[in-house]
């Protein structure tokens, strides 16, 4: 009786949650007229045409194109020059090193709204207000969360893992990117899967920073979704289009990005 | 070891320092110092001194913007912290489907604020018209409900997968033991999982509460601060007074005091955390 009870309650739950995707998914295949006629049931007749317009209004493609080179890009300098300065940081004890550290820390607690205004005039200045521009923001302003993640992982390394390569000949860079850069994999799937879901989403710095041709899915649905608010058909195509990369990316990586998620939050 | 002087040191440190030192803190030294001239985005002519703090005080936007975020963050933190331990102590029950359901409690988590605001402004005007709760986002009460309505199905899987981490550390051997000594569900509830996961409250307190300041994609998205700007959050006041009314320096102004508020908040947390460590 009691199992039931909790069965019952987490059914109800999960179909509770699920609504809204079912509200989105099933709207975005009738015809105005049908979701005029009924909003809460399947559609019937059923159109792909919406997908077909909205695919093109949204210029899906190209906003799909530069989210991904972006997102990727900007990843992958944050994993590689974080690791490295956390390395560094760890392996340098010294007030120094203890002063950097603290400022990458205390970045954390100056809110966005705070710089973004110098920020886009000065990279404005300097004609950077592009993607490029964009990834250079996105490894300042993402570093210190990857820093602290890393150091606290480096710092369980023996330094003799270090001093052995370092014996047998290997440099700084051979050291850290052959020894010790693969023995963090762990945590940088962490770093990866947190910076993903933080850059993917974002919209306020990339409203602020990317020129039309430029723009990434969140970007292209707000404007798209300014133009045809009152064509509800076409919109939630467009919805349903947006979020299908995050759905894929949860379907492969799901153990992954709760593991990194929760380690992100609780260390 | 690594040395200061030695040259591999600031190759590693360099690449991420530049670019801290570019993205935040030049242009934060700069924003404090334009907040106190008449900046208008690219050049100033005089010192104005507190003169646009003092404004910031008689703007009743302003103001509005902070008692709305401080109502709507009162209300998230207690409501995101009830439903997420819920969710976490349903899913970490031993059933059929638990797995299932703790996927699709996190699931609105991946999605953007932007996207989810979206989606449900197609659930608040056209689903809610046609079961009879017409008129929702069209005035302030329903709009700030929506907003909470919004966090709560973003954020709740998130709090849950803080709680679940935490509740998994506790050993089966004592709940077992409290069991056999003739301790009701309630009683083991609350004098054995609920201290044994009081650390986790604080993280995702903390959360919860930075987030809700910070809050505005979804702000922009589903009510865009409308109707009147009754639903306009401390966030979307700050980039509207600077990119919609052309005040650079009231709204550097403005950040700053948003930039005490919220650190403050994170201080606090920081010196919790601490405290929490030294007494374990």
């Amino acid at each position: 009786m009691k199992k039931f009870l909790t069965l019952l309650v987490g059914l109800l739950l999960g179909l509770l949650w699920i609504f809204p995707f079912y509200l989105i998914l099933t709207n975005s295949f009738k015809t105005p007229k049908g979701i005029f006629a009924s909003v809460l049931g399947l559609p019937h007749p059923a159109t792909g045409a919406n997908y077909q317009d909205s695919f093109k209004a949204l210029d899906f493609m190209r906003s799909l194109g530069n989210s991904l080179i972006i997102t990727v890009v900007g990843v992958i300098l944050i994993i590689i020059f974080s690791s490295m300065a956390a390395f560094a940081l760890q392996r340098n004890k010294s007030k120094l090193s203890g002063g950097i550290l603290m400022l990458f820390v205390s970045a954390m607690l100056i809110p966005f709204q705070t710089v973004m205004i110098p920020l886009t005039a000065n990279f404005g200045r300097v004609h950077m207000l592009n993607m490029w521009g964009l990834i250079i923001m996105y490894l300042g302003f993402q570093s210190s969360l990857s820093i602290f993640l890393y150091q606290g992982t480096i710092a369980s390394i023996p330094v003799s893992m270090d001093e052995s390569a370092e014996l047998e000949g290997a440099n700084k860079f051979q050291t850290f990117f052959k020894i010790i850069f693969p023995m963090l994999t762990p945590i940088t799937t962490t770093v990866g899967i947190l910076n993903i879901i933080a850059i993917w989403n974002d919209y306020l710095l990339p409203s602020l920073v990317l020129p039309q041709h430029q723009y990434t899915i969140p970007l292209q649905m707000f404007f798209f979704f300014g133009q045809y608010t009152k064509q509800w058909h076409l919109a939630l195509a467009g919805l349903a289009l947006s979020i299908l990369p995050v759905i894929i990316f949860y379907a492969f990586a799901q153990r992954y990005i709760i593991k990194g998620v929760t380690d992100g939050a609780v260390k | 070891m690594m040395k200061n002087r030695s040259l591999s040191f600031w190759l590693f440190v360099m690449p991420t320092l530049v670019a801290l030192l570019l993205v935040v803190f030049i242009p934060a030294i700069m924003g404090i110092f334009y907040s106190f001239t008449n900046w208008d985005g690219l050049t100033y002519t005089t010192i104005l001194g507190f003169k646009n703090y003092m404004a910031i005080f008689h703007d009743s936007g302003f103001l509005a913007a902070l008692w709305f975020t401080v109502k709507f963050v009162v209300v998230t933190v207690i409501l995101l912290n009830v439903i997420g331990l819920s969710l976490a102590l349903l899913v970490t029950r031993k059933f059929k489907g638990n797995n299932l359901l703790r996927t699709i409690f996190f699931m609105p988590n991946l999605i953007g604020g932007l996207i989810l605001g979206f989606i449900w402004q197609f659930i608040f005007t056209q689903v809610f018209d046609a079961i009879g709760l017409s008129g929702w986002l069209t005035n302030q009460t329903t709009g700030f409900w929506g907003l909470v309505i919004v966090t709560i199905w973003q954020m709740s899987g998130y709090i849950m997968i803080i709680y679940i981490a935490y509740l998994q550390n506790i050993p089966t051997e004592v709940i077992e033991a409290a069991e056999i000594d003739g301790a009701s569900a309630w009683q083991r509830f609350w004098n054995i999982t609920f201290p044994m996961i009081a650390p986790a409250f604080t993280v995702s307190m903390f959360l919860t509460l930075s987030n809700g300041f910070k809050l505005y994609d979804p702000n922009l998205s589903l009510t865009n601060g409308g109707p009147y700007k009754s639903t306009e959050m401390l966030a979307m006041n700050i980039v509207n007074t600077a990119y919609s009314e052309n005040d650079f320096a009231k709204a550097e102004a403005k950040a700053l005091i948003f930039f005490i508020i919220v650190g403050a908040i994170s201080l606090v947390q920081v010196y919790y955390n601490r405290k929490r460590e030294v007494d374990l």
